[in-house]
């Protein structure tokens, strides 16, 4: 049997017409049976931000190399470069990093484009949100409009990050990344973008896992609890490793200050 | 034996249709009794106090839904509500947001839910149906199929998990738990021959299914603790593979 959606504004004579005309296959594609695209764009959110997530906690994890020495973080940068491929000389090839940097750019903005549909919209809107959450002290109810915060924030910090990224990608390494962040200036928006993501992020996939319904399992109560102290422990994992990193490259960039745009050679680590 | 405790309830007194009236909190002082509910509470007030204090109930058990307000910040039941919880003895009573206000503490939740009845069309579909020999015995049920359907036909549309939901708080026009709910009932039914496509139609929409942020405030305040998470979880699962 055929459906018509509540709120469809066709008229009966008008769908008779183009039944007559031997349009229907198309009337019914696009106007009559229900868009698939609402479900699309739901599975294409959860699935970018999946990938967003993913992406972000592997990239701090590789960042924090400079924990473990200048070289490590050298060593690593040259091989995201693919310098396996380049044996006989140090580096690989940079414009990897751009390629990455512009993938993650288009996957941020498409992110973000999906995921507004679900900020307030009016000044309205906002208002009972935020009543809604003076009068509940609900924790993931409050954590969402985190979301909505960090993720506005990401929208300009994230930017200029990845801009530069894309347009400088031969200027990661110990130095080039310390003096990027001291010398260039940038330890602000790093600071700031270190708790947007990791909150948005951490949240965000915890929220994934509730919404899809993917470890239920026979216990979704349980579940839920343990995906909470989790997340928990991820934000403040991140946190800490996206701290340290930072004021390693903090300390870095004002003792190379002097020599700012200098390189770091491979082995000259005291 | 020791006085009793003394409870301070601040409760919004407001009357929509009385012209001139302004949305107000009164505080009102009683004696705490032993195993008092704030629904016993109120009918202490307005019996001793002021009788004009609106406010709804019918079963003082936690079956019929009347008495769903906000207390303290949390949407639910007065008449399962113990005074005793509140360790200074001082609670504020809201009428639940979301849905229309007919003064003080009572709102109508009937209308909402007759709404969302229709919306989801909340009655067995089968064609043949109407073809059957009404003089023949039903097929037995699976036990554990009556079972799952029972669970998920707990719904008192109380209208807790509404108020709970900040979606539905900032968008009027979203479906809610109470809803999926019910939709989650009649699709656990094999009575009901609706397809995936079919419930596509109904609830595949940003008003619908793919509306809901999983803000949880249904999961944590509903009164009947039903399954809100899962089964949510469940119909987006179900309407994402439908063709």
């Amino acid at each position: 049997m055929l459906r018509v959606p509540r709120g469809c504004c066709l008229q009966q004579e008008h769908i008779m017409s183009k039944v007559v005309d031997g349009e229907m296959p198309r009337l019914l594609r696009d106007e009559v049976k229900k868009s698939r695209w609402p479900a699309r764009l739901d599975l294409a959110q959860s699935f970018s931000g999946l990938a967003l997530g993913l992406f972000m906690w592997t990239h701090l994890i590789l960042v924090s190399s400079i924990l473990i020495s200048k070289d490590a973080m050298m060593k690593l940068t040259y091989f995201m470069e693919a310098s396996f491929l380049k044996p006989e000389e140090p580096g690989g090839y940079p414009l990897l990093v751009s390629a990455t940097a512009i993938a993650v750019f288009l996957l941020f903005i498409a992110h973000a484009g999906l995921a507004m549909r679900k900020f307030p919209a009016t000044w309205k809107q906002h208002r009972v949100f935020r009543a809604q959450m003076a009068m509940m002290k609900h924790s993931d109810t409050n954590q969402w409009y985190t979301q909505v915060v960090t993720g506005f924030i990401m929208f300009f910090l994230g930017s200029v990050h990845l801009y530069i990224m894309a347009s400088q990608p031969d200027n990661i390494g110990p130095y080039a990344s310390a003096d990027r962040m001291w010398s260039g200036h940038m330890w602000p928006l790093y600071l700031v973008l270190l708790f947007a993501v990791e909150l948005h992020g951490a949240i965000g996939m915890y929220r994934l896992a509730i919404k899809w319904g993917v470890f239920d399992g026979d216990d979704p109560r349980r579940t839920r609890r343990r995906l909470k102290t989790v997340k928990t422990l991820i934000t403040v994992f991140f946190l800490a490793l996206g701290l340290a990193s930072f004021a390693a490259y903090v300390k870095i960039g004002i003792e190379h200050a002097p020599h700012a745009g200098e390189r770091y050679q491979l082995g000259s680590e005291p | 034996m020791s006085s009793p405790r003394k409870l301070k309830l601040n409760v919004l007194r407001y009357d929509p249709r009385k012209e001139g009236d302004e949305p107000r909190m009164v505080t009102y002082e009683l004696d705490e009794a032993p195993s008092m509910t704030i629904f016993i509470a109120l009918n202490e007030i307005r019996r001793k106090q002021d009788s004009s204090l609106k406010f709804d109930f019918v079963c003082r058990a936690g079956i019929c839904g009347s008495c769903g307000m906000v207390i303290n910040g949390r949407p639910d039941l007065a008449c399962r509500t113990l005074t005793s919880q509140f360790e200074d003895g001082e609670i504020t009573l809201l009428p639940l947001p979301a849905f229309e206000l007919i003064g003080d503490l009572s709102v109508d939740t009937g209308k909402f839910m007759r709404a969302m009845s229709e919306r989801v069309e909340s009655w067995i579909h089968d064609e043949e149906a109407e073809r059957r020999e009404l003089t023949v015995l039903e097929e037995p049920m699976d036990p554990d199929t009556a079972d799952r359907i029972y669970e998920l036909d707990r719904c008192i549309e109380c209208g807790c998990c509404i108020s709970a939901c900040g979606t539905a708080r900032m968008r009027p026009a979203f479906l809610g738990a109470a809803g999926f709910m019910r939709v989650a009932r009649f699709e656990a039914d094999p009575r009901d021959k609706r397809t995936a496509e079919g419930w596509y139609d109904l609830l595949g929409d940003d008003d619908g299914i793919f509306g809901c942020m999983s803000l949880m405030g249904c999961e944590d305040h509903c009164p009947k603790d039903l399954p809100h998470q899962n089964r949510i979880a469940y119909m987006r699962r179900k309407l994402v593979q439908s063709r």
